[in-house]
């Protein structure tokens, strides 16, 4: 999805716009225990958690919006904001990390112009995120791209990744 | 041709097939390419309509079939994709798509073995044929990994056939909940998630709980950065966690289980769920378990990617479908958890012990390990060692032997053995501490590492090298701590905060004498006014590096400077002024414009402007710029 399709979610119809956060809800019974995998779901169908789907889950569940909110904001996985279309996740866990994973990041960042405060670039191609540990240590250091996994990763090959998705990305635009 | 019959349980009770083919899917090697190798292997062996030519050979098969299949992580991650061919017991390591032909031409259509794809012992360069040989797997004892790697994990029936599900009919048909809780007492179990409580003693907590509703979680929340055996569990052998869950349930008298898996393992997860179903569809789970009449279901929960919901009763109220916060212990779960009914909460690890136990009984279960601490342990054993992966060894096994012997030696940082390399080992996470040379031949159980000042925690090993900054990795746990605590206690959420900004001083160069005094009080603050394990422990890697490595933080402190070379802002590189020919290129190079100096004289580095990217040391042909270690060049 680029920013114009973006755009174009959020100008649909209400009726339009929840009607997938209704199937979740109803999927779920509408039980308030059932919050964390309902906005999982949500979140799998959005790519993040827009503000007004929140408030519409709270409805939906008879809860305060606060309480949503809060869970949302809890969990690491929950994002409020838009991710890229490829989500770059560098695992920093302590074998990683000791096998040298943040030279990676940095190559990563400086390749894509993305610094600590902007994680997604302008295009919603690639969002870069820091991940605790993925296990799989035996690979270290690792870099997850949506979910394939590659280890023993260099900062050389990180890029080499990202060429290829773009040089892909161009082709089929 | 070398066959060990006795050695293939499972081979020869597949579908009569003689050779097996069995390529590893756990996480590591798929990341390394084994699904494009298993669909290799079926194309190949349907081009070249392999059953046929296997069925001229009389002496060995005569069923005529060879299969392949997958199965879950057998440890050896780093080398993988790992193919093994049954009965053989031949190991291949780092196999490519193209390695297949050659290993169907040779190992499946003739009798021989692709040297060229065997793992070679570091060090003396000893070809290893298969896992009888090879000391990484020889030097472990795989009881909870046994099956891990053999059996295919999506296949119920394989594991069925390898006995599986007799310890749950066990428990069901010809046991009492008092005696299932007496054997789990007597075996001297305890709870391999990190606390190392006794599980017997759980469950028998719980069993006496009068009421009708009940619930037991599997903890399989695994966060510790750096460990990865419960994932390897679950990817490998699933149905070994449900077996266990359901021995738990009839233990105390349960009708819901539940199994709450980290997001961040897709694989365990999606291989649980499948497990799930097809015991449903046996009828190991539902409205009449084994005839009995009970009825017992189980629910696979993704968690949201929150450390402290490892912790038990954050646990809950996350399941409760709240933000994951602690709350104050007792009452105990096991008197009043999910939903307020008795719950009994254990790992991955735990339940598949107590399958085990069941099946065996006690007395063998204790033949192993420690008086205080029975039975084996698995261990992620990764960072600078030789072999990383999953291992399985009894308590009381020394450091030595794990990082040295299976682990094959530490490495350099160019990756190749340095004998003297050893530095320390980092155990349990970031509730943690760590292992230096002194430690080196201490039998580690639950209590011998208390002692000093570490812990089992969950299993995580992480061997580091002389290069290795102590300080920088103290830092890396306080950071790690510091994100993930909840925000609950003040101690905790702010504590852990203000030691992070001191460490930070430290590794950027601005300590003083205060530093260090002011860390280690703040360091016992937290540990003291914090409520759940997250923030007990959250100090200890600092307080444990502090401890082995005083000298390390002096200097950093002192005299500024980090004796690994690894803390960037301490780095203060410079031109040799004998080497530099005065080319200009680092002068170019340099993203900053730090350096000067005209054409053919030596150039000079300001020190004020510098950011120590490394540039020019990368650039210079003359390897005149110095102070900047290797790894950042």
């Amino acid at each position: 999805m680029n920013a114009c399709e973006l755009a174009a979610t959020h100008l649909q119809s209400p009726a339009r716009r929840y009607e997938k956060v209704g199937v979740i809800l109803e999927q779920n019974g509408r039980q308030p225990q059932r919050l964390i995998p309902i906005l999982q779901a949500v979140q799998e169908e959005y790519r993040y958690l827009p503000e007004d789907v929140l408030t519409y889950v709270a409805t939906g569940l008879d809860i305060p919006p606060a309480r949503v909110f809060g869970v949302a904001t809890f969990y690491s996985h929950f994002a409020l904001e838009p991710k890229g279309k490829y989500c770059i996740r560098l695992c920093d866990g302590t074998a990683c990390h000791v096998k040298r994973s943040i030279p990676i990041l940095e190559a990563i960042c400086r390749r894509l112009g993305l610094s600590a405060k902007r994680m997604t670039t302008e295009d919603m191609l690639f969002t870069v995120e820091t991940v605790a540990c993925l296990g799989a240590c035996g690979l270290a250091p690792v870099v997850v791209i949506n979910e394939e996994v590659h280890g023993q990763m260099t900062p050389e090959a990180a890029i080499r990744l990202i060429d290829e998705i773009e040089q892909q990305e161009k082709v089929q635009a | 041709m070398n066959t060990q019959p006795h050695e293939l349980p499972v081979a020869n009770m597949l579908m009569g097939a003689q050779r097996r083919v069995v390529i590893c899917a756990g996480t590591g090697c798929m990341a390394n390419g084994a699904m494009k190798v298993y669909a290799a292997f079926q194309q190949e062996m349907a081009d070249k309509n392999l059953p046929v030519v296997l069925e001229l050979r009389a002496e060995n098969d005569n069923h005529g079939k060879t299969a392949v299949t997958r199965s879950g992580c057998q440890g050896f991650c780093q080398m993988g994709p790992l193919v093994t061919i049954f009965p053989e017991n031949i190991l291949y390591t780092r196999v490519k798509p193209a390695d297949v032909d050659d290993i169907i031409t040779t190992s499946l259509v003739a009798d021989g073995v692709v040297e060229r794809l065997l793992y070679t012992e570091p060090g003396n360069g000893h070809a290893c044929r298969g896992t009888d040989d090879i000391p990484f797997y020889t030097r472990q004892q795989r009881f909870v990994l046994g099956d891990c790697g053999t059996i295919d994990p999506e296949n119920i029936d394989e594991y069925i056939r390898n006995g599986g599900y007799r310890a749950a009919r066990k428990a069901f048909l010809e046991m009492s909940p008092e005696s299932i809780c007496a054997e789990m007492v007597e075996s001297g179990l305890r709870g391999r998630g990190g606390g190392g409580f006794p599980t017997g003693r759980k469950w028998e907590a719980a069993r006496r709980q009068a009421g009708e509703k009940k619930y037991v979680i599997c903890n399989a929340d695994e966060g510790d950065p750096g460990a990865f055996m419960n994932r390897s569990v679950m990817e490998g052998n699933p149905h070994s966690v449900i077996e266990g869950l359901m021995i738990a349930a009839r233990a105390i008298g349960a009708d819901e289980t539940l199994v709450y898996v980290r997001a961040e393992y897709p694989l365990a997860v999606q291989r649980m769920r499948r497990a799930v179903r097809d015991a449903t569809e046996r009828g190991l789970l539902g409205a009449n378990v084994f005839g009995t009449g009970c009825s017992l279901s189980c629910e696979i929960m993704e968690g949201a990617g929150a450390f402290v919901c490892g912790e038990e009763t954050a646990m809950i109220a996350s399941i409760e479908g709240q933000r994951g916060m602690p709350r104050p212990k007792p009452p105990f779960p096991a008197q009043s958890g999910l939903w307020g009914k008795p719950t009994i909460i254990n790992n991955v690890e735990t339940l598949a012990h107590a399958v085990r136990i069941i099946r065996q009984g006690a007395a063998r279960f204790r033949a192993l390990g420690t008086a205080g601490s029975p039975g084996t342990k698995t261990f992620a054993l990764t960072g600078h060692v030789a072999n990383t992966g999953l291992i399985e060894v009894p308590f009381g096994t020394t450091l030595r032997e794990i990082v040295h012997n299976i682990g094959g030696g530490i490495t350099g940082s160019d990756g190749s053995i340095d004998p003297a390399g050893f530095k320390a080992v980092q155990i349990g996470g970031p509730s943690g501490g760590c292992l230096t040379r002194e430690h080196l031949d201490l039998p580690m159980d639950f209590d011998s590492l208390r002692g000093v000042g570490a812990m089992v925690g969950s299993g995580g090993l992480v061997a580091m090298n002389r290069d290795t900054c102590m300080v920088s990795v103290a830092r890396f746990f306080m950071e790690f701590t510091q994100r993930e605590s909840c925000g609950k206690c003040v101690l905790c959420r702010e504590g852990t905060r203000q030691m992070l900004v001191l460490m930070d001083d430290i590794i950027e160069g601005r300590a003083d004498e205060r530093t260090l005094p002011l860390l280690k009080e703040l360091a016992l603050a937290v540990q003291k006014g914090s409520l759940c394990g997250l923030g007990k422990t959250a100090p200890n890697p600092v307080l444990s590096t502090l401890r082995h490595f005083p000298e390390e933080y002096e200097a950093h402190v002192r005299d500024k400077v980090c004796p690994a070379g690894q803390c960037t802002a301490l780095l203060k590189p410079w031109i040799n002024a004998e080497k530099c020919k005065g080319c200009g290129k680092c002068a170019k190079k340099c993203p900053v414009e730090a350096i000067d100096g005209a054409l053919k004289q030596p150039h000079v580095i300001d020190q004020e402007k510098c950011i120590k990217c490394g540039a020019c040391a990368q650039s210079c042909k003359f390897g005149a710029v110095d102070g900047l270690p290797g790894g950042r060049a």
